[in-house]
């Protein structure tokens, strides 16, 4: 059993997130990375699959600055090894990297891809769904928790208003992850430390330049719509006055 | 083909409340587009949720026993093959589970763009111009895209009303494609997460809490002010994934929809998939250290105060009050 986990960085969104000079992307400047959650999720869901029926984890990343130490932790909490590829042009829209991975997790021989199922930098959700269609394999979103029944995956997909369904999905397959089977593990720093002495970080072929998508960003900027809220000013006890007061005022206590 | 086709999502209750705003941002656009709006249901037996799209100008049907309950291989089969057919100028899918599953992989097989997430969507000239949630709703990216083109769009963000219409629209019956016939995907059981004892969405008075708490053990702090406020507990998702409250609690795209009375919301963030659960609340105190949080968007009051100390300083109050 191959299993692939493709992880990537977003910027750290207890920060804020600054638009550059052109107004049309953020000046990555500054930014904090920290890796895509769900991708965590991905990745936790690899290591309880390995560990419930063995299989070999290979995580797989498109370059990018600092993206090295996504893959160290990735392989500090377990997985058996990780790949670098490059995309054209630098370019990290879900299109290019879809064309850029495909072809090495054919190479790999990988049965099973994880990946987030969005990420706060294009919530898009495309790159699961445009990978699964390009290597012509089925693909489920919104997966929390999967289990490995012989050649196939057993998922379940969540649904608005807290509804589920378990799925059975032939391998190969395609998971969009939301969360894995339990919260991802920690990972002790000495062990994070001895993986960055001691591993390598592989790496893979640059991929064939794909048509770039007919979308253009024209604007990216902080939502237009101010503040609606009131804002209570004051010490933690003079604000919990005002918000008493308005929660009487609203009928909602004292009555 | 000119024309609009609307994806119709189907819930325990018939058509999705989510497709009604698709189909109503379709026929919104209509009138600048050109074409006729078409609504595809794919199912077992099309019959019930056709009958309740008076709004679409047609209803394109593909019955097979695969697509009920949905299935995600089965409906992109029949998505991809009705674009395919019609070779719409315009696709519109709601943003839900279905729409992740469904929307990028039919642009990929049928050659159209994708843009997600759309809050906005509106004809610019000869492109159409939308507008999407990005960074946890800190930025919105207008983006413009020539069609054919595919949009998913947020719920909650498009009048349901010009989605409903009386009487009913014509049929148009398309034969299923050959995928279904060879699937890959299986349906094994269905569930509600909600199993649980505590049902937030029949809650007058919700005190959730949101990866802002930082540790479990401060959730205890907002467990008192419910208590103090005779209020349930709700959390947002990463809450419920780290495993600090139950699935049953968690509030948003992926939870529950609540519209309680009040709702305070402690170290949330207010990201658009939690923004979808709660927007309907009455009365929405929102507690978050950073002044630049979107939940302050929404929120009827707000306070930027470290809610260790407000959450207890509140709670004492509400106590001697009551």
């Amino acid at each position: 059993m191959r299993i692939a986990v493709i992880m990537k960085q977003v910027p750290d969104l207890v920060e804020d997130v600054e638009v550059d000079a052109r107004g049309t992307a953020i000046d990555r400047d500054g930014v904090r990375w920290t890796v895509n959650e769900f991708d965590g999720h991905a990745l936790e869901q690899a290591m309880l699959l390995k560990e419930a029926v063995g299989a070999e984890v290979t995580v797989l990343a498109v370059a990018a600055a600092g993206i090295d130490q996504v893959l160290f932790a990735a392989l500090a909490r377990g997985a058996d090894r990780a790949i670098v590829v490059p995309t054209p042009e630098g370019r990290t829209d879900a299109p290019r990297v879809a064309a850029a991975l495909a072809p090495a997790l054919t190479e790999i021989g990988a049965d099973l891809v994880l990946t987030g199922v969005q990420a706060a930098d294009d919530l898009h959700g495309q790159l699961g769904p445009i990978l699964a269609a390009s290597l012509g394999w089925p693909h489920v979103s919104v997966v929390c928790g999967a289990e490995l029944h012989g050649s196939a995956v057993v998922v379940q997909q969540e649904y608005s208003g807290g509804r589920t369904a378990a799925l059975e999905v032939d391998l190969p397959a395609v998971l969009g992850v939301q969360a894995a089977g339990r919260p991802p593990r920690y990972v002790p720093i000495s062990r994070l430390r001895q993986v960055i002495a001691s591993a390598t970080i592989g790496s893979h072929a640059p991929a064939a330049v794909v048509p770039a998508p007919a979308t253009t960003v024209t604007r990216l900027a902080a939502p237009a719509q101010e503040s609606l809220a009131r804002m209570l000013e004051g010490s933690a006890d003079d604000v919990a006055r005002q918000i008493v007061e308005a929660l009487h005022e609203h009928g909602l206590v004292g009555v | 083909m000119p024309g609009i086709l609307v994806y119709i999502e189907a819930d325990p209750g018939g058509v999705a409340p989510v497709s009604f705003e698709v189909l109503g941002a379709a026929r919104t656009l209509a009138p600048h587009l050109g074409g006729p709006v078409e609504a595809l249901v794919a199912a077992a037996d099309p019959d019930t949720l056709a009958a309740a799209l008076g709004a679409a100008d047609s209803v394109l049907t593909v019955t097979d026993p695969s697509l009920t309950p949905y299935l995600p291989e089965a409906h992109r089969a029949a998505l991809e093959e009705a674009i395919r057919v019609r070779q719409p100028s315009v696709v519109l899918i709601g943003g839900t589970s279905a729409g992740i599953d469904l929307a990028a992989g039919a642009a990929t097989a049928t050659s159209r763009p994708l843009v997600a997430y759309c809050t906005a969507l509106r004809v610019a000239g000869q492109e159409m111009e939308a507008e999407s949630q990005l960074y946890g709703g800190k930025l919105v990216a207008t983006t413009r895209t020539a069609p054919p083109a595919i949009f998913s769009l947020v719920a909650g963000c498009f009048p349901e009303a010009p989605g409903h219409a009386p009487g009913t629209a014509p049929r148009i019956a398309l034969p299923p494609p050959a995928a279904l016939q060879r699937l890959r995907t299986r349906l094994v059981g269905t569930g509600a997460a909600a199993a649980g004892t505590v049902d937030i969405t029949k809650a007058e008075r919700i005190v959730s809490v949101g990866r802002g708490i930082g540790a479990p053990g401060d959730i205890d702090l907002a467990r008192d002010l419910a208590t103090a406020l005779g209020a349930e507990l709700g959390a947002s998702r990463p809450v419920v994934d780290s495993g600090w409250l139950p699935k049953e609690r968690q509030v948003g795209k992926s939870g529950m929809t609540v519209k309680p009375r009040l709702y305070v919301a402690v170290g949330i963030s207010g990201a658009p998939e939690h923004l979808e659960g709660m927007r309907g609340a009455g009365v929405i105190v929102a507690i978050n250290t950073d002044p630049g949080a979107p939940i302050f968007q929404v929120a009827t009051y707000g306070s930027t105060c470290d809610f260790g100390d407000l959450l207890p300083a509140l709670s004492a109050r509400l106590t001697a009050a009551g």
